[in-house]
């Protein structure tokens, strides 16, 4: 009789094969995405399992929400759906088995290794100016990687930009929609402020924050309420590129007075990282909502 | 076998599972779906590693945040791509 631990997992990692193969499979695309965002939450949930809270609040909201409505704006806009069936002969279904045995035989020395790095991290720890672990490495230790990724995402922006610009009309919103896009709205609002404002000793953070917000934005859009959304419009622009820019002020302004860069001087990193955490909050929520909703049709091909 | 090495290989699995999807079919749609698989089945091997080390590896999460929000604008510029060169073989046909 396995305990009740194994059970939830074995069901677990059952799911997460399946639904990734049913997503992969599916006969037509609407069913594939439906599929995807179920995946998603399994993640979100195996993240929970494994003791990363962090990720398990990223993952729902970004892995299976904005991912979901990316895939699904994209559905509408181009209207694919066709999805031709692969067929499988015998070879396919033998080297997958050699590779997952090769990996696996790679992967299965790895938990004996440790690393020094969290040792070293929780030692730093009280330097950092926050007391959650995870925060601390994204926005001290390794600031760098984040200042990256935020220029990663407006380099997304700006490349989605370059291509077809989308048509900036959305569909009509149903009753329910319009019912609950109102009360939904200023809960994002909460929730992103809660989850940034927690994400210094707690769970949580830019990220996550800016996530939500950007699905409170979404749904403003879809029922009407916020007027199509463009970079012309100089408050949008400032948005979308105030994560970067303090990012950057700070990081440069570190390295002239300061010790070096992104090395905040001690005492103030809280409010330091509080700033630029604010900033990539708004940055990062007004660019998923322009990725999810577009733009209106400024250029024409 | 622990609890770490079973969600290695359903890391592993999953990752396998992308791979699949990667060569088996030819809609764009599906291929950036299998590329995300990838990138889950990834991220899973590394949150497996980090919840072995005592205490939980901050750093591994850390990038695996990270690594979520490359990953979503990775898919939004893909997906783009996608939807603007179907509307572009369209426009040609017309």
């Amino acid at each position: 009789m396995p305990d009740a631990e194994w059970l939830f997992d074995g069901t677990l990692g059952i799911l997460l094969l399946v639904l990734a193969g049913a997503a992969l499979h599916a006969r037509s695309l609407y069913a594939a995405v439906v599929m995807f965002i179920a995946l998603g939450l399994m993640l979100a949930l195996t993240w929970a399992r494994l003791g990363a809270p962090d990720l398990a609040l990223a993952e729902a909201a970004i892995g299976a929400g904005v991912t979901g409505a990316l895939l699904f704006s994209t559905l509408y806009k181009a209207g694919m759906d066709r999805h031709k069936r692969a067929t499988p002969n015998r070879i396919a279904l033998l080297l997958p088995g050699l590779a997952f045995l090769l990996l696996l035989t790679a992967a299965w020395p790895l938990p004996e290794m440790h690393s020094p790095l969290p040792d070293q991290v929780m030692a730093h720890l009280k330097d950092s100016g926050v007391s959650h672990p995870v925060t601390a490495v994204l926005l001290n230790f390794r600031a760098w990687d984040t200042l990256l990724e935020v220029s990663v995402v407006l380099i997304a922006l700006l490349g989605v930009r370059q291509l077809y610009p989308s048509h900036g009309e959305v569909p009509t919103p149903w009753p329910l929609m319009l019912a609950w896009g109102r009360l939904l709205a200023p809960l994002t609002v909460i929730v992103g402020g809660y989850l940034l404002w927690r994400g210094t000793d707690a769970p949580g953070g830019a990220f996550q924050a800016g996530t939500v917000l950007a699905a409170g934005g979404v749904a403003l859009r879809l029922i009407g309420v916020l007027p199509p959304l463009g970079w012309h419009q100089w408050p949008v622009r400032l948005l979308v590129l105030a994560g970067v820019l303090v990012f950057v002020a700070v990081a440069a302004l570190t390295a002239w007075l300061g010790q070096g860069w992104l090395h905040y001087p001690t005492g103030s990193s809280k409010v330091l990282i509080l700033l630029i955490e604010l900033m990539a909050t708004a940055s990062i929520a007004t660019t998923l909502t322009l990725l999810v909703v577009g733009e209106k049709r400024e250029l024409r091909p | 076998m622990s609890t770490t090495l079973f969600y290695l290989a359903i890391g592993i699995g999953l990752w396998l599972m992308g791979l699949h999807g990667l060569l088996a079919t030819r809609q764009s749609i599906i291929l950036v779906l299998a590329i995300n698989i990838m990138s889950s089945g990834t991220f899973m091997v590394m949150v497996a590693l980090a919840t072995h080390s005592d205490p939980v590896d901050p750093v591994l999460q850390a990038l695996v945040v990270t690594g979520l929000v490359v990953a979503v604008s990775a898919t939004a510029l893909a997906l783009r791509l996608a939807a603007s060169r179907r509307r572009r073989t369209e426009d040609d046909a017309t």
